[in-house]
């Protein structure tokens, strides 16, 4: 890690720093600790793959990360920038211009077809990309989706579906990645091939977080943070790095 | 591909809504009936009125029209041994008017003398008038052809005639009529004119061949001389007599403020001479012409209240749907937020969709709306008038509704949470 600070370090190298995040969840007079006192640091480059039991609190984290949801206390700063501090449109155009999100469950929108739904981030960017249909046929074509793009969602197996999600989540060349159980719906064969994707942009330079119950694939990563009840148990670096061999 | 933020907005909501045809269909038929009937409504009052108003306007404006009218039998008097009905304007009322009447700038004294007209074998039974040379004047009605009558055949009791359009087509369809001799009754009449139709000729309602309702002009001298005053009306077997000085008299006053004034001085000086009968009737043509633009006013405000009902109950309509459509589609809404749609994107996306649909109504509707008075003026022959403003006005009204109804469900769906919304199956 001192390693990648010298290569990426400029004094803002922390994707997202998290201290003391809680994301509490009232429920009538009871409280749910989602998260209790989270507190780590993503720096750009890195590969984190994040593991813990059902209702560890995975999902409330990658939430948090990704800006769709805001700490009950605590500090997040996504690249030096205190996230409390931004309202509804400023995230929104965080997430637009900033993240890419990958899904369980592909979640595209079923009535676009699939150029369509890759460039949707776009859509909502103040100064959209000139290029971006460009940029978006040209990671259609990556994900190997090319005679696909009038489809619609419904047409595609889940692998394809999966692919158009990964193309709609790099579409706006994201700072950070985020994936939760992003292969869960998938085999075993479509699921090596989207983790080997992954590989590859962590290998181009990109920071990615996902989410997965399974120890193999965790192990992918650089670094494996294991949830319990809405704590970080324990952190583990793989030592894998991003220029050495898979 | 990426073109303007609106016209995306506006494929996709068109996209949305086709995907359920059937329902955005039905969901504009709530805007569709409300706008048609609107300007359907409002073509057909807007006809009405018109018609009325150019009614009283051949009336003329600056008249006050005296008509004599057969009262009631009178309980007291009612044995039928009076065979003789006398009532009405008479001789009397015209000389007093004729004397001192301030404001009044003309007086056309009119009678109706119940004979039938012929030329060879064409026999009609138009209303034959008895009037002074002043008439054409007074009822801005226009020659077509030869002349009208003149103070010198009044005075020298002459036999001419002045021919309405249709008596004049009826009688002579191929030929003019000018110089013929017809009979009027018993005696022979020359016609020196014919007058222009009161409307033009493409829109005349009297059908060839059909009852005419033409009038024949004489001299009010002559008439007084071969005909009297004695009525004899055989009707249903039965003669009834009618003694009548005068059917009619037109006041012609110089300027339009001085009519009501003038009306009001006719009215006294009637009441004073026909105490015990009311056998006449004042017929104030500006006064008609107020009223009808009440009507018209009223009946505008009704349309109005209804206009507004049913167009509400159709934005209601579109509300229901465009709410559960947001229900239906809080998944997408989720995933639209997480990738980066703002609050306004997600508004503006539903608000287009409900514009859609109430502007589609709309349009659908304005069709409606001209195809309906098209439709009455055709089968139902009554005069309907689609102004511009019309259906201008339904549609805007149509479009208002659309985004004052669409306004909630959009901003139900942009305020909801969006891990909340991506959980939704
Ligand atoms: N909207 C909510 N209201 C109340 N409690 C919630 C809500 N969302 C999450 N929780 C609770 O927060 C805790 C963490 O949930 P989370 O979805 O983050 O778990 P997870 O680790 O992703 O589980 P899984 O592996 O099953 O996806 C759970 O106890 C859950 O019940
Ligand atoms: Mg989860």
């Amino acid at each position: 890690m001192g390693d990648e600070s010298s290569v990426w370090g400029d004094g803002a190298s922390a994707v997202a720093e998290l201290s003391e995040v809680r994301r509490i969840y009232r429920m009538g007079s009871e409280e749910v600790h989602a998260l209790d006192g989270v507190s780590f640091t993503i720096q750009r480059g890195e590969y984190w793959s994040v593991m813990g039991a059902s209702g560890s609190g995975k999902s409330t984290l990658l939430n948090v990360l990704g800006c769709l949801d805001r700490p009950t206390s605590g500090v997040y700063r996504l690249a030096g920038e205190d996230v409390n501090r931004l309202d509804d449109d400023a995230l929104s155009e965080v997430r637009s211009r900033n993240l890419g999100f990958i899904f369980q469950s592909y979640n595209l929108i079923p009535q676009l077809d699939v150029l369509e739904n890759i460039m949707v981030p776009l859509f909502y960017q103040e100064e959209p990309p000139e290029d971006g249909e460009e940029r978006a046929r040209s990671l259609a074509e990556r994900m190997g989706l090319e005679d696909r793009l009038g489809h619609r969602p419904l047409e595609l197996s889940g692998g394809q579906q999966q692919r158009v999600a990964i193309a709609r989540a790099l579409v706006n060349d994201p700072e950070l990645i985020l994936a939760d159980e992003a292969t869960g719906n998938l085999d075993s064969q479509t699921a090596e091939e989207i983790l080997n994707l992954f590989d590859e942009l962590w290998r181009e330079g990109k920071t990615l977080v996902f989410v997965t119950h399974e120890p193999h694939v965790a192990e992918r990563a650089s670094h494996v943070l294991r949830m319990r009840d809405g704590r970080v148990h324990e952190v583990t670096t793989t030592h894998r790095e991003r220029g050495g061999t898979v | 591909m990426i073109t303007s933020p609106l016209l995306r907005a506006l494929r996709t909501g068109v996209k949305s809504l086709l995907l359920h045809k059937l329902r955005s269909l039905l969901t504009t038929l709530g805007v569709l009936f409300g706008t048609g009937s609107v300007i359907a409504m409002l073509a057909i009052g807007e006809g009405a009125s018109q018609e009325a108003q150019e009614q009283i306007r051949l009336l003329g404006s600056q008249n006050v029209i005296l008509r004599s009218i057969k009262p009631q039998d009178d309980p007291n008097q009612g044995n039928q041994t009076s065979r003789v009905a006398r009532y009405g304007l008479t001789d009397g009322d015209l000389a007093r008017f004729e004397e001192t009447f301030p404001g009044v700038e003309s007086i056309v004294p009119i009678r109706e003398i119940a004979k039938e007209v012929r030329f060879e074998d064409r026999l009609l039974h138009p209303r034959v008038l008895a009037v002074t040379p002043n008439y054409v004047q007074a009822t801005g009605r226009l020659l077509w052809e030869g002349r009208f009558l003149t103070p010198e055949d009044d005075r020298t009791l002459q036999n001419v005639c002045v021919l309405g359009t249709e008596v004049a087509r009826a009688l002579f369809p191929f030929e003019s009529a000018l110089e013929k001799r017809v009979k009027i009754g018993s005696d022979y009449f020359t016609v020196v004119g014919t007058l222009a139709p009161r409307v033009r000729l493409g829109e005349d309602r009297a059908q060839p061949g059909t009852e005419i309702t033409g009038e024949v002009f004489i001299p009010f001298g002559t008439a007084r001389k071969w005909y009297g005053k004695m009525q004899v009306k055989m009707r249903s077997g039965s003669r009834d007599m009618e003694e009548v000085d005068l059917h009619e008299v037109i006041l012609t006053v110089s300027h339009p403020e001085n009519v009501r004034m003038v009306a009001d001085g006719a009215r006294e000086m009637l009441g004073r001479f026909h105490e015990k009968k009311q056998d006449y009737e004042v017929v104030v043509p500006l006064e008609l012409l107020a009223r009808a633009e009440e009507t018209k006013r009223i009946f505008n405000i009704v349309l109005g209240s209804i206009a507004g009902i049913s167009l509400l109950v159709g934005g209601i309509g579109i509300m229901n749907v465009m709410l559960a459509t947001v229900t239906e589609r809080t998944r997408e809404i989720g995933i639209r937020r997480a990738l980066g749609a703002k609050r306004r994107h997600i508004v503006t996306q539903f608000l287009v969709e409900t514009i859609c649909l109430s502007v589609g109504g709309g349009l659908f509707g304005v069709a409606l709306g001209i195809a309906i008075p098209w439709g009455v003026e055709r089968y139902a022959d009554m005069k309907t008038v689609v102004t511009p403003e019309a259906p201008i006005l339904a549609f805007g009204i149509s479009a208002g509704v659309g985004i004052i109804f669409g306004l909630y469900p959009a901003w139900r769906a942009a305020t909801m949470d969006p891990v909340e919304a991506l959980r939704h199956e």
